[in-house]
């Protein structure tokens, strides 16, 4: 049921992206103060922009999850976090590569964004942790709810308190302080990323998904369930999912 | 039978977590030897004698709250080893209860904790005398303590009933209460200066809205770690 219309997403995200890199390298003007350097932006900013919303698409789930106690929410959260933890970590060693490049230091604490960045990484990877230590399927989906939607909250509160306490370092990117081709660009980077989520989230959706079915089938064929013990996991029981078989 | 007042449960609740407090020292005594301990590590650590203005704050803030981990790690074992749990589902009492008579505990454990720390912080490494700087001290401790309580009950519940609680907890406080340290120590920094600052009011007010925000969803998502 995930997987479909994959292949036009697929397609789709695959095109986006490949137009989006040309128009970064052959299309979007240097900048006249970083010059080549500044076209990490089309990379960096959109995914830290699509990590975050994926962090906030996970707690809107685990809300779901708590008020209709279908596993299938639980398990669309859980894909949302894991995705943008994925994608969380290539923000932070972009971030890191353009800091070195555009301040000269690998790490540096009076800038805002990255810290609270670094902060909101630090705890959802405690996440999977969380999940893993608790066995009952039901009860961790529940912790891990109460767990995404808490987290969920602290992503904008945290913004807002890092920025009070520093001095102002980070480029700002309000709309109009961008060029018109470098805000067409990377309106277009904003899209080709969240296009790239949406199709790895709807991809994990479907592995999932397929597997419950498959375990299913092997049951319904008299398969002895309890010769495959199963494996110890942080990811939802998809046996659990219901509509499957 | 109709149910008891939501005042009523969270005051037998309180009692009761007192009480074994009182009888058991489990948490406060720990927390406060620790506290001490920390600041002893700190003065080798730093290599200072006395310390003043943003490093003072920082140095007493980051051991309070390593303090407040030990007691956000225990505060609900008895209840999830010993059966606490289920007999307080079983009772009609509204499930808040206990996350408001948890966090106040806690509250009062901070308390406690501070009695003894700030006044071992003011005597080993406070270079300033700490007596003009105590009031508004006082009220950047209770705020503080307060998100103290309310993330360490969420967080606290969370990870109780995990296998690995005693990482768990730590790690899952830890960064929530960051904002909490980070707040603090900024509001407590001109106290501890030399002149005495004013007390930042900014400061003050994001720490007390993060406390607010934090107990509401405390509050609003405790219900659910609860059941079975």
């Amino acid at each position: 049921m995930y997987g479909k219309r994959l292949r036009a997403l697929s397609l789709t995200t695959i095109a986006t992206l490949t137009a989006t890199l040309a128009l970064v390298f052959f299309w979007a003007p240097n900048d006249a103060d970083q010059g080549f350097l500044q076209k990490i932006i089309y990379i960096h900013v959109p995914l830290a922009i699509v990590t975050l919303c994926g962090f906030i698409v996970g707690a809107c789930c685990a809300i779901a999850h708590l008020r209709t106690r279908d596993p299938r929410w639980d398990m669309r959260s859980y894909v949302a976090i894991h995705i943008s933890l994925v994608f969380g970590v290539g923000v932070l060693i972009t971030g890191s590569i353009w800091a070195k490049g555009s301040w000269g230091h690998w790490w540096v604490w009076s800038e805002p964004t990255l810290v609270s960045f670094l902060l909101v990484m630090l705890l959802y990877a405690t996440y999977q942790p969380l999940r893993f230590a608790i066995e009952d399927p039901e009860r961790q989906a529940r912790a891990a709810s109460v767990f995404a939607i808490t987290a969920g909250a602290f992503v904008p509160i945290n913004f807002a308190i890092v920025r009070l306490s520093t001095q102002y370092v980070h480029p700002r990117l309000g709309s109009g302080s961008l060029p018109g081709r470098m805000e067409v660009v990377f309106l277009l980077a904003i899209a080709s990323i969240a296009l790239l989520w949406t199709t790895l989230w709807r991809y994990e959706m479907t592995s999932k998904h397929a597997a419950a079915q498959l375990r299913t089938l092997a049951r319904l064929l008299g398969g002895d369930e309890d010769d495959v013990p199963p494996r110890r996991s942080a990811a939802p029981s998809v046996t659990h999912l219901e509509g499957v078989g | 039978m109709s149910a008891p007042g939501t005042r009523a449960v969270v005051a037998a609740l309180l009692r009761k977590d007192l009480r074994i407090e009182l009888r058991n020292f489990e948490s406060v005594p720990a927390m406060a030897l620790f506290s001490v301990t920390t600041f002893v590590l700190f003065h080798f650590g730093l290599q200072r004698d006395t310390l003043s203005g943003d490093l003072a704050a920082g140095v007493l803030w980051v051991t309070l709250l390593f303090a407040a981990v030990l007691g956000i790690n225990r505060l609900f074992v008895a209840d999830a080893e010993q059966g606490g749990f289920d007999a307080f589902l079983l009772s009609p009492a509204d499930r808040g209860a206990l996350a408001l008579a948890k966090a106040l505990a806690l509250l009062g454990y901070m308390l406690v904790l501070e009695l003894v720390a700030v006044p071992a912080f003011a005597l080993l490494l406070l270079g300033p005398p700490i007596g003009q700087a105590l009031p508004g001290l006082v009220l950047v401790l209770v705020l503080g303590d307060l998100g103290v309580a309310v993330i360490g009950t969420l967080v606290g519940a969370l990870a109780v009933r995990s296998r690995a609680r005693d990482l768990l907890g730590p790690l899952l406080s830890l960064p929530l209460l960051v904002p909490v340290v980070l707040g603090a120590a900024l509001a407590t920094k001109p106290l501890l200066s030399t002149p005495v600052g004013g007390l930042p009011l900014r400061w003050l007010g994001t720490l007390a809205a993060y406390d607010l925000v934090f107990a509401l969803i405390a509050f609003a998502l405790f219900d659910f770690l609860l059941e079975d």
